[in-house]
């Protein structure tokens, strides 16, 4: 299976402070990937590198069949590569309407001479209703999304990134902050996106990441302390004492 | 789609059919058409406001809905009147020039005109040369494309500098108004070849219209103003109503997610700082053959803070609320500044407004900012009863069932 995303000796240092150490790691076509690690691992900031909004001083990220290096891109055209991100707090246009979201976040030209000129068509808001549907808002297209709750606003933020049909996913803390139902749901739909693309989801919550049932990176003081299976990490001595030793 | 557009924004219907009624009221009540009962200068000051209401409709999409609050949009509006000014000084001096001499033997040549037009225009600043920016003067259409071109490119080239390397907020607001601070201070020289803090004067005359007297003009030009309103409140309703409205709004809100869905931000923001610098330029067009002269002080940078203020007023993020901004606070403007407001007596103090007026505006602007930051128009939601979702709050309402909000017109 050949990588889709080959993160290698990516180091990065704000102010003398090194967050990211010589990262390196991969991430297959299909792949469910959970990371996790104490505070200040640097797992956001790996997101950030991979996205294209904080450059490494040194390293390469590349990307997809061909191997493009994102590292020449800008966020946007990281995003148009076929990259997802989503943030640790939800960030959904709040003063916009469920349907205007999605409808912004699915897969169409993006260059202002085109958007200026889209106007739906009837699949486009079929897509967008079958969208809303999946991630449990179909009721609330018409809605202001500032007036959802706090999870619907996470699941708002995931149909989002289903829109924009990116072969990567980028996924910081979906659990944050959610109810034990809501967990539920979005474990499942992690799990479902997961069959059709990459997944990387960063998580502090144990009991999330086992329900996930996937491979595990712990990363710590930027670098890759262990990877496998939940249990093989959490048997290895470091990560007890570094992570879970902890509390 | 064009009738789903329509149907879809009420507002716009709304605006233009007032607009039209304005424009017939207007007309019925002027000199040259109607009962005389409203001057000849003050259906100019009317169409003038007209055109403020587009320079702020731009504004308000510039900064309204993209969240770019730039000080520049007035610079640019000078530009255009500028441009225009340029065309309507050479032509009228022309016509003049030409008639001085034809009671002379022999027929001027080209050469003569244009250097009796040269000595004209410029022997208040002591020159007698046609400076290198007037090659196009002699030229409606030519100087009518500059109109659009010269604050056109200057946006452009300005905008990628600044946009291009992220600079956002209030340094942005700073930058532009350094470049209008750099615009105007270089108008102001003699060197620059617009005939320094003179300006441009005699504007209200047009050139080949000489036999119509100014009681009509000012009411072809009022017209003309209501159009361009109206065509731009129609070009701005369809812009902001689709997906680029949305993407604007989102910028606005937060730029960085709009990155990771994959629209360059820097482009969209180029786009409509270049399109409204355009809108301002054609307003300034119209606007100054109105005033009948334009000079380096229409670009002080206050004027863009004015128009600003207008906006803020009116309540940004809503096209009619540009327009009733800058109508309401420009035409109260034109009231207290004109002497025309009785002295306030306060027994021991008397209030003149020619001097209070500027202090009552930035109160009211500090009050609505931090009080009613929806503006005049909030009163539109409020007499819909509607309350306006809170943005940056927590969540309205637990789960389902939480009030629905009834969509805002617009
Ligand atoms: N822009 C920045 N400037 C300076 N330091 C930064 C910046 N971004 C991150 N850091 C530092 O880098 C380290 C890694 O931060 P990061 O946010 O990646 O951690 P994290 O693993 O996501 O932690 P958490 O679990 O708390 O979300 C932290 O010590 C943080 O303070
Ligand atoms: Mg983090």
């Amino acid at each position: 299976m050949s990588a889709l995303l080959e993160v290698s000796g990516v180091s990065v240092t704000f102010d003398g402070f090194r967050a990211i150490n010589n990262l390196s790691f991969n991430i297959g076509a299909r792949e469910l990937r959970a990371i996790i690690g104490p505070n200040g691992a640097g797992k956001t900031t790996f997101m950030d590198i991979v996205t294209g909004k904080t450059r490494p001083d040194q390293g390469s990220v590349t990307f997809g069949d061909r191997s493009i290096s994102l590292l020449k891109l800008s966020e946007a055209q990281i995003a148009q590569a076929g990259i997802g991100r989503k943030f640790q707090r939800p960030t959904v246009f709040e003063d916009q309407t469920v349907f205007d979201n999605l409808m912004m976040a699915l897969k169409k030209p993006r260059s202002p001479f085109a958007v200026l000129f889209f106007r739906p068509s009837q699949p486009d808001a079929a897509r967008v209703q079958a969208l809303a549907e999946e991630v449990g808002l179909g009721q609330h297209l018409a809605r202001k999304s500032g007036e959802l709750s706090h999870g619907q606003k996470q699941w708002l933020e995931i149909g989002m990134l289903l829109a924009q049909e990116p072969r990567l996913l980028l996924v910081d803390e979906p659990a944050a902050g959610m109810t034990l139902a809501e967990r539920e749901h979005t474990t499942a739909l992690l799990v479902e996106m997961a069959k059709t693309r990459a997944v990387v989801v960063v998580e502090h919550d144990m009991e999330f990441v086992r329900r996930l049932d996937c491979k595990v990176t712990v990363l710590h003081e930027g670098a890759v302390l262990a990877e496998g299976s939940l249990d093989h990490v959490t048997r290895n001595p470091s990560v007890i004492e570094v992570y879970l030793g902890r509390g | 789609m064009r009738q789903g557009f329509l149907t879809r924004t009420p507002s716009v219907l709304i605006f233009l059919a007032l607009l039209a009624l304005f424009t017939l009221v207007v007309t019925l009540a002027s000199h040259a058409y109607g009962t005389a009962f409203l001057s000849t200068s003050f259906v100019k000051t009317l169409g003038k406001t007209l055109c403020l209401c587009l320079v702020a409709l731009a504004m308000d999409l510039v900064w309204g809905y993209a969240g770019i609050l730039s000080l520049g949009h007035m610079a640019f509006f000078a530009l255009g009147g500028y441009m225009i000014g340029m065309w309507l000084m050479y032509a009228r001096t022309e016509d003049i020039v030409v008639q001085a001499q034809a009671n002379a033997p022999l027929p001027a040549t080209p050469q003569e005109i244009s250097d009796g037009v040269a000595s004209q225009i410029f022997g208040v600043v002591g020159g007698a040369e046609l400076p290198a920016v007037w090659a196009f003067a002699h030229s409606l259409p030519l100087q009518l494309a500059l109109v659009v071109l010269v604050p056109g490119l200057l946006a452009l080239v300005f905008g990628w500098l600044a946009f291009r390397s992220r600079v956002t907020g209030v340094y942005l607001s700073i930058l532009t108004q350094a470049m209008t601070l750099a615009l105007a201070l270089h108008l102001f020289q003699n060197d620059a070849g617009l005939r320094g803090n003179n300006g441009l004067s005699g504007l209200q005359n047009i050139p080949g219209l000489g036999q119509v007297s100014q009681d009509r003009l000012s009411v072809w030009f009022f017209w003309a103003s209501a159009g361009a309103l109206g065509l731009g409140y129609l070009l701005a309703a369809w812009i902001v109503s689709g997906k680029f409205g949305s993407v604007l709004r989102a910028i606005r809100d937060d730029e960085q997610r709009v990155r990771f869905l994959g629209y360059s931000v820097e482009g969209y923001k180029l786009y409509i700082f270049t399109l409204t610098a355009v809108i301002a330029a054609i307003a300034g067009a119209l606007y100054y053959p109105q005033a009948g002269i334009i000079n380096p002080a229409e670009l002080a940078p206050i004027a863009s803070i004015y128009l600003a203020v207008w906006v803020a007023i009116g309540g940004r993020g809503r096209l009619y609320g540009a327009v009733i901004g800058a109508a309401f606070v420009s035409l109260l403007s034109t009231w207290f500044t004109g002497g025309r407001a009785p002295d306030l007596s306060l027994g021991f103090a008397t209030i003149q407004w020619v001097d209070w007026w500027q202090i009552l505006l930035g109160l009211a602007f500090v009050l609505v900012t931090l009080f009613a930051p929806q503006g005049i128009g909030g009163l539109v939601d409020w007499a819909q009863g509607l309350r306006a979702p809170n943005r940056r709050g927590a969540p309205l309402g637990p789960d389902a069932g939480a009030l629905q909000e009834r969509e805002a017109t617009e």
